[in-house]
């Protein structure tokens, strides 16, 4: 028991010793941690390696297409993670609706999409077609972020942290099932890719899929526009001053309650190019279809350093890569059975081993003054 | 009804009197979408095949028509300008109601002839249907419904608004009678049940599936009544945390002898359902105390807490079934429930040491994850050679006592498995809360730095919360396996995470009563994510109306339902320290019998607002 | 519901004299044998329940179990001047607290005689002992796990609980028809098994993967995929990495969608043949032009005319009276499974329920026997029970998808019947 009542001098090293004693057992144990990660993950890669060789376990095509698609998923990652860190980086915590607003993307889209596929518009103009449902998608997921602001957040700005915390978690169940009511609960498929992009492409000797590329193009575009958007224009600037330190920025003139809508906004016009390459690349969506994906986002934002735009990117596409190739490459090595059941846990064995490692994320946290330790 | 002080300039509400008309638009607008919402979801027709009185209500249009009435109370929200009213009830706002009223009925009119005039919409919002027009027209077609609507609704709002003429005691008593009446109509299992030796009242009071109308009257009556003469006690700012203490503690004596009596007792005359139910609850109040200590208590946000459950009840199961797979020694629940709790234990530890150095948010998402890791590691072809996979682990044994053995087929007995632990959970949580830990954690929860820098050790702090939280969990897990039978790992989501943390906050973060009540109120009555509740209509709608209480509940009342006064104070800081002032002040603050409440003798005690 | 006193009395009294004209004197009760009885009071309803999956992902399934039970009833008619209702249809949730918790429920209600469901096994896995304890019966129309009942050699199964019956099918027969079609039909030596977690899912995989190795044939992959998963290329990776000339995925929707539109994308599965089960058996899925080629297991739904003898309706018959009702053919493929359990109930009950004095008489330990020794012809086959409760036709088809535009899955074209019976 540590005492720090009696003899002060005397009490406060027994408690720095006690103290250093426990922190060093933490400290070991966290050291643990990593050495083991390091091991199992070696062992793993080793005996992948050794299968590669020896001609068993995917061939080299096979491990091509099976990047290439994780990259797709961690491009749409990416974008979605752009909103929650935005958020964080701004507001102090997660909003957890954030998977929702993407939901509403890809539902009000769809019918869209399913209205240009009846009226045969889909297939005789398919880039029009894309233009349109990523319209409305956008439009979507952007109105729907704006509106859970200003009804959820904006009257709790403010609060202790929790509170906003929990409010967002309420708002997700609120809107997954009001999207269930309105919409049903069965699953909406979208129309094929157009044959335009249907089929696969050849990229430096590689054959990769049309639809697989076109969503990783469309996310560099979308990171190009975002980075432009924020360091150049004005309201960026205000962005990043507002994310800087709140106070400051609004003594120096800056409308902080317009920025902050402003931020959201972003983040779901984000969630909403997210939708529309989601739609390519999986087609069925119901009101379930953004919860995992949303909470797999924000561990891709912790991933890559909360409040960092460019990291939000980096995390996503890591991610998916740790999810998609990480089970058979590690695992697999390893001669786990079943490997692929696993991918949801070895995505989160790794985000605790990158906080456990780096704690402020891959890339390097971006925080306001007044969340910074 | 909060008084609020405000100058009226600043708020630009007209000071009583006429008809205020941008604010009538407003509240309209939102009146009609939210009728809107109500029938677009589904949630119109599904409540309306429950009727509350027989054959004139159903909970559908009472749900409906409640709306204009909630939008119509809106204009009967009281404004105190230092102390003194500044817009006296009048016959305005009943128009004001009506009016908005009006308007959202109107839309809602509006809204069923577009339904109508594209039935092709049916294939997108499956619920905009035939059905639902004709529901929301009242079977009278679109026409007539564009007339009706807009009276019923301006009915309902003229009613919220004429309530307000009325005294207080007037109105709380209608509103207890309504209550009471509904109560009665939508519980009317529990009170056959409960009746089940007096047959005579059930079959008075319902028809087959209602009450009927006589019924709904005497029962109207008798709420209001009661309401009348049996007072309750009001809650005022003046009440300090420790005010009379030994009165508290002597009522709290006799309150805790009743309910240990009834407790005691009840369960051998309640039939099999409420027995199920009631264990149900416990399972989830159990687990909410657990996340009191480390959410209300230790302020560490755990979205993982499920995991410890399920650590709880596959270890039960893999020590005592006797079809485990390889881990097999078949012990009986007494014998594994020691491991159950070193297990849990080291459970507790182990995720609470990563995450040690994390801050509140990553904490998190990092605690979501190993919930889901223990759940698809439980649930993975890899280790079901020990944990049975997608089969999971079947044939458990009850838990034996006396010679019985206490499982599923004898609810009345595993009930005071329950009670007993929720009392031992409730216990030890108690305990911990006004411990030096306690303290600690109090610190730890305003500020983990300056606590750090005082001399707080909050590594044992956040440890003993992890553990004690895991071991609580445990609890429920291993009573959980005994009663199932089975474990399947479809028990333990995240969504039963969130459940329970919504039961935290909701019921009220660190108060034990509160988290019982919140259990009582959430899993009881709504259900909880894989139970029925007492009401099965609600049943698809449960968890968006869980969303729509916790959002509420955060912005209007964070504290929860039945609060600690320490997290009462913590969050209403402003209003506290207002109403302060204005105690000291010596102003007189009317409320509506226009009785001035004399400043109470806390006025005169100092550094009562530093106390915050 | 209770209804008055003085009421019941005038009933009896009319009911009795009715009785007498009509039959020549109603006896004195019986004793009641080991496991009571129940007396249904003159004027009252016989009260039997429905369990089934009616709301949540599995609805498609349950509800038209409920639909075909109630329909069977108001076929049936009165039994001896009483009618018979399931009250309220209970929802088992596809869970075992689910299943449980409405077990208690229909427990709690002494004058229930018995309960047509569940639909899902992991909630029959709870909701059995229940039943099976309150000394009912519980006869199911679409569980299929291999634990509920037996082994098919003699052993029981883990959760068989005295009391259970089933008309659907065995899952060790499925497997074994599916390996067979795939090894002697198709000519396969090697096939990958994908499951998603649930229990049925795992179970039937696996069945397939033992009987398939059992023939001779290799599974090079026996994997899964989470609910809720929707990036299968790394699960179709790892599977083409063993080159299976087929893959069986037992699975549901929207995991089995995901599979085939994006299992084009993965090299060395351009030749694999697919085979779904009746999880997939959806108008949906069938409409996806993906499934070109595909082939189903599931139970037989070649009823043509076969006709329940207990209450001479056809399957056809059924079908456009459900269409009529519904406005919809059934969603999934256990209607007639229900329909024929919800008669064998009814039957057995107006076998051995007696008229007496108080009302009629129904011996719970009569019905069990009565129940075991099940013998008609019904929608699905013919209907005998053995030790074990399993008392299906075990008729099992696989039906395979040429036509896209065909989405009714009674129209596929069958290319391969496995009888468990013969």
């Amino acid at each position: 028991m540590t005492t720090t009542e009696n003899r002060p001098a005397e009490g406060e090293t027994v408690v720095r010793e006690r103290r250093a004693l426990r922190l060093s057992w933490v400290d070991g144990f966290l050291w643990a941690i990593r050495i083991g990660a390091i091991i199992i993950i070696a062992v793993g890669l080793i005996g992948s390696i050794s299968k590669f060789a020896a001609g068993e376990g995917l061939t080299a095509e096979g491990w091509r297409d099976l990047i290439v698609s994780s990259l797709a998923q961690g491009a749409m990652y990416g974008l979605l993670a752009l909103g929650y860190s935005m958020v964080y980086g701004v507001l102090g915590f997660i909003n957890f609706a954030h998977g929702e607003v993407f939901m509403s993307g890809t539902m009000v889209g769809f019918i869209a999409a399913n209205w240009l596929f009846e009226n045969g518009v889909w297939d005789a103009n398919p880039f029009l077609s894309m233009v349109l449902v990523l319209i409305v998608a956008m439009v979507t997921s952007t109105l729907v972020a704006v509106l859970i602001e200003r009804i959820a957040y904006k009257p709790l700005r403010g609060a202790p942290r929790l509170i906003p915390l929990i409010t967002s978690i309420g708002m997700s169940f609120f809107m997954q099932y009001t999207f269930a009511g309105l919409f049903g609960v069965n699953f909406n498929t979208y129309p094929p890719p157009p044959d335009v992009i249907a089929g696969s492409v050849n990229i430096l000797g590689l054959e990769v899929r049309t639809t697989q590329l076109t969503v990783i193009i469309i996310a560099i575009l979308s990171m190009i526009g975002l980075w432009y958007f924020v360091t150049k224009t004005k309201t960026g600037r205000a962005m990043r001053a507002v994310a800087e330190d709140k106070e400051i920025a609004g003594l120096m003139g800056i409308n902080v309650d317009r920025t902050i809508v402003t931020v959201f906004a972003v983040g779901g016009a984000m969630a909403g190019v997210a939708a529309l390459m989601w739609s390519l690349l999986f087609r069925s969506v119901n009101y379930f279809s953004g919860f995992i994906p949303g909470v797999k986002a924000f561990t891709a934002a912790v991933l890559g350093g909360i409040g960092n735009i460019g990291g939000a990117m980096g995390g996503g596409i890591l991610l998916g890569l740790f999810e998609g190739v990480g089970p058979i490459l590690i695992l697999g090595g390893l001669g786990v059975p079943g490997v692929t059941q696993l991918k949801d846990a070895v995505a989160f064995v790794a985000l605790v081993l990158v906080l456990v490692f780096r704690p402020s994320g891959l890339f390097g946290e971006r925080l306001g003054s007044e969340d910074r330790v | 009804m909060t008084a609020t002080i405000a100058p009226a300039s600043i708020s630009g509400q007209g000071a009583g009197g006429g008809v205020q008309g941008r604010r009538v638009v407003k509240v309209g607008a939102l009146t009609g979408a939210a009728m809107m919402f109500v029938a677009a979801i589904g949630m119109l027709a599904t409540f309306n095949d429950r009727l509350i009185i027989y054959p004139i209500l159903s909970l559908g249009y009472l749900v409906l028509f409640g709306i204009p009435f909630v939008g119509g109370t809106s204009f009967t929200k009281r404004e105190v300008l230092e102390g003194v009213e500044v817009a006296p009830p009048s016959a305005a706002d009943a128009l004001n109601a009506a009016l908005s009223g009006a308007l959202g009925g109107l839309i809602l009119g509006l809204f069923a002839a577009f339904v109508n005039a594209v039935p092709g919409i049916r294939s997108t919002f499956p619920n905009m249907s035939p059905e639902m027009v004709d529901v929301i027209t009242l079977g009278l077609g679109v026409g007539p419904a564009l007339v009706i609507l807009p009276l019923v609704s301006a009915a309902t709002g003229a009613l919220a608004g004429g309530l307000s003429l009325l005294s207080d005691t007037t109105n709380k008593a209608l509103r207890a009678g309504a209550v009471t009446v509904v109560v009665f109509a939508l519980f009317q299992a529990v009170v056959d049940d409960f009746f089940d030796f007096l047959p005579a009242v059930p079959d008075f009071l319902y028809t087959r599936t209602a009450l009927t109308i006589l019924a709904a009257i005497i029962l109207f009556a008798l709420g209001a009544a009661g309401s009348i003469y049996l007072p309750g006690r009001r809650p005022s700012v003046g009440d300090r945390p420790g005010s009379s203490d030994s009165d508290v503690r002597r009522r709290s004596l006799w309150m805790a002898a009743i309910i240990a009596a009834a407790i005691i007792i009840l369960p051998q005359f309640l039939g099999g359902i409420i027995n199920e139910l009631l264990v149900n609850v416990g399972f989830f109040a159990l687990m909410a105390l657990g996340l009191n200590v480390v959410v209300g208590y230790a302020g560490l946000l755990d979205l993982g807490y499920v995991a410890f459950f399920a650590v709880g009840a596959y270890t039960t199961g893999v020590l005592t079934s006797p079809i485990s797979p390889t881990i097999n020694p078949m012990l009986t629940w007494w014998q594994a429930f020691p491991i159950v709790l070193v297990l849990a234990a080291l459970a507790g530890l182990l995720v609470g040491t990563p995450v040690l150095r994390m801050r509140g948010d990553y904490l998190a998402i990092v605690t979501l994850g190993f919930g889901e890791i223990v759940r698809i590691l439980l649930l993975s072809d890899w280790l079901a050679p020990y944990f049975g996979g997608a089969q999971g682990v079947r044939n458990i044994p009850g838990i034996p006592v006396l010679g019985t053995e206490v499982n599923v087929t004898t609810p009345h007995l595993m009930i005071y498995a329950v009670v007993f632990f929720v009392a031992l959970a409730a216990f030890i949580s108690w305990r911990l809360e006004h411990s030096r830990i306690g303290r600690s954690w109090a610190a730890m929860r305003e500020d983990e730095d300056v606590a750090e820098a005082v001399g707080v050790d909050t590594v044992k702090a956040k440890l003993t919360a992890f553990i004690t939280g895991a071991v609580i969990a445990s609890f429920a897990g291993a009573l959980f396996a005994a009663k199932v039978g089975s474990v399947f790992t479809n028990s333990f989501s995240i969504l039963v995470s969130l459940v329970i943390l919504v039961i935290v906050i909701v019921g009220g973060m660190g108060n034990i009563v509160g988290v019982l009540v919140g259990a009582l109120v959430l899993i009881g009555v709504l259900g909880g994510p894989n139970q029925p509740g007492l009401l099965q209509e609600f049943g698809q709608y449960k968890l968006l109306i869980y969303g729509a209480l916790l959002v509420y509940m955060m912005l209007q009342r964070p504290e929860g339902l039945v609060p600690s006064k320490r997290r009462q104070q913590e969050l209403h800081q402003e209003e506290f320290l207002q109403d302060a002032w204005l105690d000291k002040h010596g102003r007189f603050v009317e409320d509506h019998d226009h009785t001035p409440q004399r400043p109470g003798p806390s006025a005169a005690e100092p550094g009562r607002g530093q106390e915050l | 519901m209770k209804k008055l006193k003085g009421m019941r009395i005038v009933a009896a009294l009319g009911a009795l004299a009715l009785v007498v004209a009509a039959c020549g004197g109603g006896e004195a009760a019986p004793e009641a044998g080991d496991l009571g009885a129940v007396t249904v009071p003159d004027g009252e309803a016989i009260q039997i329940r429905s369990l089934e999956a009616i709301t949540g992902p599995v609805a498609f399934l349950g509800i038209p179990n409920q639909t075909a039970t109630e329909m069977a009833i108001e076929d049936y008619g009165q039994i001896q001047g009483h009618d018979v209702t399931i009250g309220t249809g209970l929802d088992d949730l596809c869970s075992n607290e689910g299943g449980q918790a409405a077990a208690q429920t229909i427990a709690s209600d002494d004058q229930v005689v018995g309960v047509i469901g569940t639909s899902c096994s992991g909630a029959a896995v709870a909701a059995s002992p229940v039943i099976s304890n309150a000394n009912m019966v519980m006869i199911s129309p679409s569980n299929t796990s291999p634990a509920l009942t037996s082994d098919l050699a003699g052993t029981a199964g883990t959760d068989y609980h005295e009391g259970y019956y089933r008309t659907a099918h065995n899952d060790l027969f499925q497997g074994r028809a599916v390996a067979n079609f795939a090894y002697n039909e198709l000519g396969m030596t090697t096939a990958a098994a994908i499951h998603d977690g649930d229990p049925y899912t795992q179970g039937l995989a696996k069945a397939f993967a033992d009987a398939f190795e059992e023939l001779g044939g290799t599974i090079t992959l026996f994997t899964a995929v989470n609910k809720g998963d929707t990036d299968m290329t790394p699960v179709l990776s790892d599977v083409a990495a063993g080159a299976p000339e087929a893959i069986y995925f037992p699975i549901f929707q929207p995991e089995g969608d995901f599979i085939v539109q994006q299992i084009g994308g993965v090299s060395g599965l351009e030749n694999v043949t697919l085979i779904g089960a009746d999880g997939l058996l959806v108008s949906d899925f069938l409409a996806l032009p993906e499934t070109e080629g595909m082939y189903f297991s599931g139970p037989s739904l070649q009823f043509g005319d076969n006709t329940n003898e207990i209450t001479g309706v056809s399957a056809s018959d059924f079908l456009v009276s459900y269409e009529d009702r519904v406005g919809e053919p059934p969603s999934a493929s256990f209607w007639a499974h229900s329909y024929d359990a919800t008669t064998m109930l009814l039957k057995a009950i107006d076998n051995v329920a007696v008229d007496t004095s108080d009302g009629l008489f129904i011996d719970r330990r009569e019905l069990r026997d009565e129940l075991n020794a099940t013998s008609f012809d019904g929608m699905i086959g013919h209907i005998q029970c053995d030790d074990f409760g399993d008392c299906g036709s075990q008729e099992i088809q696989i039906v395979s998808h040429e036509d896209t535009s065909v989405t009714d899955s009674t129209q596929l074209p069958v290319v391969y019947t496995f009888s468990g019976k013969s």
